[in-house]
């Protein structure tokens, strides 16, 4: 116990009764207002310990007296959230495309909800506004692999392309390069022509009947005799504008030679069949759809 | 004699033990609730420890720093379970040590990234993210896939891993190197790998050697894709 407890001249104030070699400590008390601010944090800790999931023990915890559980708030805020949607999300999933449309306050809904969707799940690979880029096709007219109506593209993000899915879109160009099917000489000769014809890039005085035959011979069954494609089949339509994996002469001897077999996921296991239709809605919406 | 510093101050052997126990009441608050770990992971169906590629792709995860930018761990708020799906349970990082639930979100969450995009997409993305994302700030990692993997050591990671309490069993330990060369090799017979560790992606790899990148693709796509969560509830996840 301090036992030298005296008056300090200069200040007035008591001192806390300890001395090291002559030295001596005023006794300054904590701030009143800071010390009952301490003790009723800690009467909250003990409120907050009775009342919420706290101590733990042996095969178990103390779940606290309001029985709160972070696991189970998150299910009543996200079951809160669908039965607000519920009303708009079950007319979506129940309604045909065109009654969709036909009711223009539900189709602001879908394309509100497909738009976000689309941001968070599809634009990493097609891009903002499905422009697509080179291996992950364009969302627009004249570029549709397997087809640019709405129900198409319901299937196709339902079920996804080339997926785990059994239902899954499923089409594979032959390796006719790796497999030893063409020659390397015989597919510059079919790179040539679909260079020039359908490319656009006639070179004057090329002679691409050599690529023309092989064509013919290989690729009309899929692709078509003018290259307008087959979507039955996921053959991309080579005479246009926009070309999966780029419109250079190298893309196509490198696809003829070892085809890139692109990827979709399956979305019907991430998405529910109503925000696939928004989304189907969304990108029927952005200037290619059928 | 606890009111008396004096005593305490001017006896420094007792200092030091009254220090120590002070500062142990904080250390035995920290341990002792994982003397009940047992009972803090959920028992779910499904989940399995990594496949010798993914372990590999984990481990350049965790080399390149992934943590700092992107999290594993989805909170029980509506917002992260709208946008990235079931809320993580702990059962799901049990063999992660360390785990890699980070504590920042430069880039998003990763916890269920599994699946969400093609293989393709994610070499395209490591490779170069700005090619496939415009407005994203992630580093390039092209070098991953010019760095071919050494599978001399897989084994005795997993034997590492098994000390930790991670269940390998002899038989996955002994064909760990012919596990790690099928699952980057579309064109092998993926049926004992797969018998082995369920849902394993098969990367495409370039067909002569396996490298850093189709790892760490390897890994990425298996991210939060064991447990099926149609399964199970939030009930049934209480222990």
């Amino acid at each position: 116990m301090p036992t030298k407890i005296e008056k300090d001249a200069v200040t007035g104030r008591e001192t806390t009764g300890h001395e090291w070699d002559g030295v001596k400590e005023l006794d300054t008390p904590l701030p009143k207002w800071w010390l009952y601010v301490f003790f009723a944090c800690i009467a909250w800790a003990a409120g907050m310990f009775v009342l919420y999931p706290s101590i733990p023990y042996g095969k178990g915890y103390f779940h606290g007296v309001l029985g709160y559980s972070q696991r189970a708030a998150v299910d009543a805020d996200v079951a809160k959230l669908i039965a607000q949607r519920k009303g708009s999300m079950d007319k979506i999933a129940a309604l045909s495309f065109d009654a969709i449309k036909a009711d223009p306050a539900l189709m602001e809904v879908a394309l509100t909800s497909g738009r976000i969707t689309f941001a968070e799940n599809c634009q990493p690979c097609h891009g903002p506004g499905g422009g697509g880029r080179p291996g992950f096709p364009a969302l627009a007219a004249g570029a549709w692999i397997w087809g640019g109506t709405l129900a198409d593209i319901q299937q196709t993000v339902t079920h996804g392309i080339r997926s785990a899915d059994a239902d899954a879109r499923q089409s594979a160009m032959p390796r006719f390069g790796a497999d030893g099917m063409l020659k390397p000489a015989e597919i510059e000769a079919v790179a040539d022509y679909v260079w020039a014809t359908f490319y656009g890039h006639p070179t004057a005085g090329q002679d691409v009947s050599a690529g023309a035959k092989i064509f013919a011979d290989n690729c009309v069954a899929c692709h078509g005799d003018k290259g307008q494609g087959n979507r039955d089949m996921g053959a991309p339509r080579l005479a246009s504008h926009v070309h999966l994996y780029g419109d250079t002469r190298e893309t196509i001897v490198s696809q003829v030679t070892l085809p890139r077999q692109g990827v979709m996921p399956n979305w019907g296991t991430r998405l529910d069949p109503a925000t696939i239709k928004s989304v189907a809605l969304y990108v029927h919406s952005l200037g290619g759809g059928e | 004699m606890f009111i008396r510093h004096e005593f305490f101050e001017k006896n420094a052997i007792l200092l030091l033990i009254g220090t120590l126990l002070t500062v142990a009441v904080g250390g035995i608050v920290e341990i002792v609730p994982l003397f009940t770990i047992e009972t803090t992971v959920e028992h779910v169906e499904g989940m399995r420890p990594y496949s010798p590629l993914e372990l590999r792709g984990r481990d350049i995860y965790v080399r390149e720093g992934c943590y700092l930018c992107h999290s594993q761990q989805i909170r029980t708020l509506r917002d992260e379970v709208e946008r990235y799906g079931h809320y993580s349970i702990a059962a799901e990082s049990m063999y992660d040590h360390p785990f890699q639930w980070g504590s920042k979100r430069i880039g998003p969450d990763l916890a269920r990234v599994g699946g969400k995009y093609s293989n393709d997409w994610h070499y395209a993305h490591l490779e170069n993210a700005q090619e496939v994302v415009p407005e994203s700030l992630m580093p390039h990692y092209a070098f991953l896939a010019e760095t071919p993997i050494d599978p001399s050591d897989i084994a005795d990671r997993m034997r590492t891993l098994r000390t930790l309490g991670v269940p390998y069993t002899d038989e996955q330990i002994a064909d760990a190197k012919a596990d790690l060369a099928t699952q980057a090799d579309p064109n092998a017979d993926s049926a004992k790998l797969l018998a082995r560790y369920p849902k394993a992606n098969v990367v495409p790899g370039d067909g002569h050697r396996v490298t850093e990148m189709d790892a760490l693709v390897a890994y990425l796509q298996m991210l939060g894709t064991l447990v099926n969560f149609a399964d199970t509830n939030t009930e049934r996840l209480q222990q």
